[in-house]
């Protein structure tokens, strides 16, 4: 506990003395096909014009971590360099069969289950190297899913800060108050990534998010 | 009035009960060993409290090395049921002192089975579903 503190403390003494000299790393955390990467390609798109990675309706998509090194974010004249981070959704089980459903062939499929499982120790294998976190959940999605629970649970043992992203908010099924009764303690922001709906609270949040660096 | 749904015939499936007390002695490396021999046994395993954050992402991480390498197995199904509904800042201490003493949040409960066996748990505050696989 008191190495924890001390640990804190020389952190954020760390980061306010270099904090005009490096990026803060932000990364997109959350279960498979909850819209990381939409989200990061939303993003990178109001203000890099660029896209950061592909998207599908099939899960795992994303089995790579990928990396946007100097993204800046202006809201309200203010200007935020982030470095950002799109991981891999985070599952406790993978099986090839459920690509197949997908018109997938059967040795593609295996291959993409072999990456997948790989894609989830490495976005684990992260955790570590962020500085602040969007969780991403799917909003017409039970949102007392274990890995969601336990993704939130190891930022706030890791002293990263979070905020939660309730995707998706243009289904009709969306429902964002079942959200926030699951996760009480953290703010949680509505958006919809594919349409850009809501982005600037999306981004009012970050930039406080960004503070407690 | 409750519902009754209609009763089906299920396979039958192994229920393995794990008190703490077999896990308490145990580091992370060896509990996660244990859970998973268990459950590479296709047995539905219930812990008597809860696995660290850091001991579930381990957990994830491990079954997915697993999936790599043993045939058939496509991962775990996991839940944690908790009475966690402490309101406010008095009984929340008293909470992490009780847990503090015991090593674990023994008012916990953690379902883990093999995604083979179980397809899906459902869970909202008010209660879980364990789904099967046919």
């Amino acid at each position: 506990m008191v190495i924890k503190i001390f640990k804190n403390f020389f952190k954020k003494i760390f980061n306010s003395l270099f904090r005009g000299k490096r990026h803060i790393k932000l990364g997109f955390y959350g279960p498979p096909n909850s819209g990381k990467t939409s989200l990061a390609n939303r993003i990178c798109k109001d203000f890099t014009g660029e896209e950061m990675g592909s998207v599908s309706k099939i899960p795992h998509e994303t089995r790579n971590v990928q990396f946007k090194e100097k993204v800046d974010i202006t809201y309200k004249e203010k200007t935020l360099t982030f470095k950002m981070v799109d991981t891999p959704g985070i599952a406790t089980k993978i099986d090839y069969e459920d690509f197949l459903k997908f018109k997938m062939k059967k040795k593609e499929a295996k291959e993409r289950a072999r990456e997948a499982t790989q894609g989830v120790i490495e976005s684990i294998k992260w955790l570590d190297d962020m500085d602040v976190v969007v969780v991403v959940l799917d909003a017409s999605e039970n949102p007392y899913n274990q890995v969601n629970i336990t993704i939130i649970g190891n930022l706030v043992a890791r002293d990263i800060p979070v905020l939660i992203v309730a995707n998706k908010i243009d289904l009709r099924k969306a429902n964002i108050k079942k959200i926030e009764a699951a996760f009480p303690e953290y703010e949680v922001v509505g958006i919809s990534a594919k349409f850009g709906k809501n982005m600037e609270e999306f981004y009012e949040s970050i930039f406080k998010l960004a503070k407690q660096v | 009035m409750v519902k009754h749904r209609h009763l089906g015939k299920i396979r039958g499936f192994s229920l393995q009960f794990l008190p703490f007390n077999e896990i308490r002695s145990l580091n992370s490396s060896e509990r996660i060993k244990k859970i998973l021999d268990i459950i590479l046994g296709n047995n539905i395993l219930i812990i008597q409290g809860r696995l660290l954050p850091e001991e579930e992402t381990r957990l994830i991480e491990d079954t997915m090395a697993m999936i790599k390498h043993v045939k058939s197995f496509r991962g775990i199904e996991l839940a944690v049921i908790s009475g966690d509904n402490k309101t406010n800042i008095l009984q929340k201490a008293r909470q992490n002192i009780a847990n503090a003493i015991s090593g674990a949040d023994l008012g916990a409960l953690t379902i883990i089975g093999p995604a083979t066996v179980v397809k899906e748990i459902k869970k909202n505050p008010r209660k879980i579903e364990l789904l099967l696989n046919k």
